[in-house]
């Protein structure tokens, strides 16, 4: 596939376009960038804009990471690792920390990233004033002069019916003290990771044509109101396998009499603490095959 | 002790290979091969090179035996083939006026110069299961008449001559390309056009339909519909003029509407338009009708808060690549954010039952 194709599939042309979108995206951090999104071999929603950032940033010494739920082993990341393995050659890794390029779906690592990393997200609908505007011609107006109310009404009227932001992924975001923008459907639980952050981040939304970026070490904070906080979440358990208290869990069902377990959404992070000798209630000592 | 699940790889790889299996069906049956798709399923393919935007019988044919003939599928291959193409430049505008045309109708007259054709059409078929069909038989032939001399010209041609319908202002020199650039609202009409020539049919055939049943009624009348072989030409600078490097065959309707007229304009009639790769008649029409729907700005009509006359609308939602990528997206793993979701249902049912409890107490 390699020979048939150019290096990471999109041509030179089209890899400017999107590093040019990239470059102003930079330097605007939040704003959202229109690019001629092209059609890649695997469907709109299933991370297009992600892989088209990902390619634009991919040099051949580049290692790269893809998760999805947090987790190297889910279907579309391992089927989006293949493909730049093929049509890239490049080396890929499982492993947070050896990673220069990672590509997420729904997750930020559990593990501080560094100044040498681009984390790629993956994102469905860019526009966080799509569900409150559904006209693309009236949110970038509200865009432009700073039109928040509308997002601040919304978590307002949370707090009136339900006593708290009822928001629990997507939670919106200010960037830079500018522009209001969705992290994409991770957890509120990462919103905090978002800023000042070391690595540089990139959003890509293919079908909606937009990409968009936080430079390192930006502010962002979560929307929220004086007497009302923002609240990240906890947990009351700790993982099952590794033990960690401070990571985001996943619900395990184990039987069909109300049995469940959490452990670690993060399958590099519970692996690396398991490794290091953490063991949770439900976990055994590591073993090399477990990798 | 609880072992997580893994091997989406294997996984993976197993579900291609039964998958192809299946397209393969019954063995005993002899398989399809691509020509007999490109030569019978001819409807099926001309709808893949439509939606696909490539005008390509074989690969449209291919796609459609991959797809196990899901043309949306089918569609969404040919797309992602066709980005991969280098672009070599741009062809003159094709002369539909110098069309071959093996069909040609007008609703509107009973007779022009050109003639009524009727061609290939299933218009007066009965629809009676033909059962002859599922016996293999001899090819069935058709007579043969003179292929008409003179060129056919447009019908609104002969309206335009007395001012009766509208003069279409000529667009830019070079059109807006929607796959090289994002798309940008307020859509000019050549890009909506363009959009709705890639656009899905069933979408778009229920956009027009509604515009029929009232909403944003524009009462079109077909002007004319002709389907044939136009010639596509490239300038060769080093040659100085242009070549003819290949024909299409493609179905162009042309709608006359109402028109009230204003003050400084007489009534005269306005026009939709459709054109559209292959025969597809079903689709050219629809997008003649819509075309015109979407014209109420330019024509000084009122918004009648229509889904046909909302450009933002109908051309976000009229891909069908898109849309299926979309939707479909609800079928991969959404479990961290269900995560969040089960965890605030859990909170608020904790608080509302502790409340009605603080309420029982009082």
């Amino acid at each position: 596939m390699t020979a048939d194709y150019n290096f990471a599939y999109l041509d030179e042309q089209t890899k400017r376009m999107i590093r040019r979108a990239l470059l102003k995206a930079v330097a605007v951090p939040g704003y959202q960038v229109p690019f001629a999104s092209r059609e890649m071999p695997m469907p709109y929603g299933w991370g297009t804009g992600g892989v088209q950032v990902t390619a634009a940033c991919l040099t051949p010494d580049d290692t790269l990471k893809v998760i999805d739920q947090g987790a190297d082993d889910t279907t579309n990341a391992v089927s989006i690792r293949n493909f730049f393995h093929r049509t890239a050659g490049i080396v890929t890794t499982e492993e947070t920390e050896a990673a220069s390029i990672i590509q997420t779906r729904h997750r930020i690592p559990e593990a501080p990233l560094s100044e040498q990393q681009i984390l790629v997200y993956q994102v469905p609908i860019p526009e966080p004033l799509r569900f409150l505007e559904p006209r693309e011609t009236e949110t970038r107006k509200m865009h432009e002069l700073q039109e928040y109310g509308l997002m601040h009404v919304k978590l307002y009227e949370d707090i009136a019916r339900h006593g708290h932001i009822a928001t629990t992924y997507a939670y919106p975001v200010k960037v830079a003290g500018r522009y209001v923008m969705d992290p994409s459907p991770i957890p509120k639980f990462d919103n905090p990771k978002l800023s000042d952050c070391a690595a540089l981040q990139l959003f890509g939304a293919g079908r909606e044509q937009r990409i968009y970026a936080i430079p390192p070490h930006t502010k962002v904070v979560s929307l929220d109101f004086e007497d009302h906080p923002f609240d990240p979440g906890h947990w009351d358990e700790d993982c099952a396998l590794c033990g960690a208290s401070n990571s985001y869990l996943d619900e395990v069902i184990l039987d069909d009499a109300g049995g469940r377990m959490f452990v670690c959404s993060d399958s590099a992070h519970c692996r690396t603490r398991r490794k290091a000798g953490h063991v949770g209630p439900l976990g055994a000592p590591y073993k090399e095959e477990d990798a | 002790m609880y072992v997580a699940a893994k091997g989406g790889e294997r996984a993976i790889e197993n579900a291609h290979a039964w998958m192809a299996e299946m397209r393969r069906g019954d063995r005993s049956v002899p398989e399809l091969t691509v020509a007999q798709i490109r030569e019978q399923m001819t409807l099926a393919v001309a709808r893949v090179m439509a939606e696909g935007s490539l005008y390509d019988p074989d690969l449209a044919a291919l796609a459609i035996k991959q797809a196990r003939g899901d043309l949306v599928e089918a569609v969404f291959l040919v797309r992602a083939y066709r980005t991969t193409l280098p672009r070599f430049g741009a062809s003159a505008p094709v002369e539909t006026g110098r069309m071959a045309c093996i069909r040609r109708v007008s609703a509107i007259f009973k007779d022009a110069p050109g003639g009524q054709v009727l061609g290939p059409t299933f218009d007066y078929t009965h629809r009676l299961l033909n059962f002859a069909l599922m016996a293999e038989g001899a090819a069935p032939e058709a007579p043969v008449a003179e292929p008409a001399e003179a060129e056919t010209p447009h019908i609104a041609e002969f309206l335009g001559q007395e001012g009766l319908i509208q003069d279409e202002p000529s667009g830019a020199e070079i059109p807006p390309d929607l796959t090289r650039t994002p798309l940008d609202f307020p859509a000019p009409r050549a890009l909506r056009l363009q959009a709705l020539a890639r656009g899905d049919e069933g979408f778009l055939l229920g956009l027009a339909y509604s515009t029929q049943r009232g909403y944003a009624r524009t009462h079109a009348f077909v002007g004319e519909l002709r389907i044939g072989l136009v010639a596509v030409e490239i300038d060769i600078p080093e040659l100085g003029f242009a070549l003819e490097i290949a024909e299409l065959r493609l179905t162009e309707c042309e709608t006359v509407n109402q028109f009230k007229g204003s003050k400084v304009e007489p009534p005269q009639f306005t026009r939709g338009y459709g054109l559209v790769f292959g025969q597809s008649e079903r689709k050219a029409l629809a997008m003649s009708l819509i075309d015109r729907a979407l014209r109420w700005e330019e024509l000084g009509e009122d918004f009648a808060d229509a889904p046909a006359q909302d450009a933002e609308f109908v051309v976000s939602h009229c891909d069908n690549v898109r849309a299926t990528g979309f939707l479909e997206h609800i079928k991969l793993p959404h479990y961290v954010d269900f995560q969040s979701e089960l965890e605030l249902v859990r909170r608020m049912r904790r608080e509302a039952a502790l409340a009605s409890s603080r309420e029982v107490a009082e």
